[in-house]
């Protein structure tokens, strides 16, 4: 007869071995992504016949800098929170799954900082 | 003890292939599909910002028929993973759970977003005048 309690026996068990903040964090970030993604969409569409000039027009505003930093942020967390799950789920060997995670974290963080200081660069018109 | 040969539910050489499975395989797919999407994003922020030569070239990639072709794929997997994204919500907070509103969220969700790929498309040639 086992000793353990019912949850000490189930937990570690998942795929993962840990979940609620990463669960929670996933659905923080989707839910700001439905109002960002939907305003990114409206603006790429009206921006579909801008130049150069007007694109950076756009982007020099402090608002849409600010909304697509914003966007920036949510988008590359929930990217690397759902491709997180998506290795863990499907990578078995230890060594592959901890090495892509690893280059998922760095990829995601790289891209991330490449968009922000782009929109930087182009807010503070340097 | 569990033999590391037996087969995974759902097995889908086997299992019959329902609404429900379907959407959330497509639902992984297309969020895989929106992560190499943000590589075309954040190519574009770095083409604006990097000056007028290379924002050029980043328009004329998306311009061209295969530009254009991998921006409609972007678009649907942006649509679908969106409004799926809506119902998986619902289900967090424990709504939509009867297997007849599930699968009539599935289908509401697989038409609004065929509907919202071709409405934004249609929206983007009109806005460049060329509709």
């Amino acid at each position: 007869m086992s000793m353990q309690t019912p949850l000490g026996k189930v937990r570690g068990l998942g795929s993962a071995k840990e979940g609620a903040h990463h669960w929670w964090h996933q659905r923080l970030t989707a839910l700001a992504l439905l109002p960002l993604t939907a305003w990114f969409v409206i603006s790429m569409i009206t921006l579909m016949p801008a130049d150069y000039a007007a694109a950076q027009d756009w982007l020099g505003s402090p608002i849409v800098a600010g909304l697509m930093l914003l966007l920036i942020f949510a988008l590359f967390y929930h990217l690397k929170l759902g491709l997180q799950v998506v290795v863990e789920d499907y990578v078995h060997t230890p060594w592959l799954k901890t090495s892509t995670l690893i280059v998922l974290m760095f990829a995601s963080i790289l891209l991330g900082l490449a968009s922000v200081l782009s929109v930087l660069l182009v807010a503070f018109g340097v | 003890m569990a033999s590391h040969e037996r087969p995974l539910s759902p097995h889908i050489q086997i299992y019959r292939w329902q609404i429900s499975m379907a959407l959330s395989i497509l639902h992984r797919v297309t969020g895989v599909g929106l992560g190499l999407g943000t590589l075309l994003m954040a190519y574009w922020l770095i083409a604006l910002a990097a000056g007028p030569v290379a924002f050029a070239d980043a328009q004329a990639l998306s311009g061209s028929w295969i530009g254009r072709l991998v921006l409609l794929g972007f678009t649907f997997a942006l649509c679908f993973h969106f409004l799926n994204g809506i119902r998986h919500l619902f289900w967090d907070i424990g709504q939509g759970f009867e297997i007849s509103t599930m699968r009539t969220s599935g289908w509401m969700v697989i038409v609004t977003s065929i509907a919202g790929t071709i409405a934004i498309w249609i929206a983007g040639y009109a806005a460049r005048g060329s509709l």
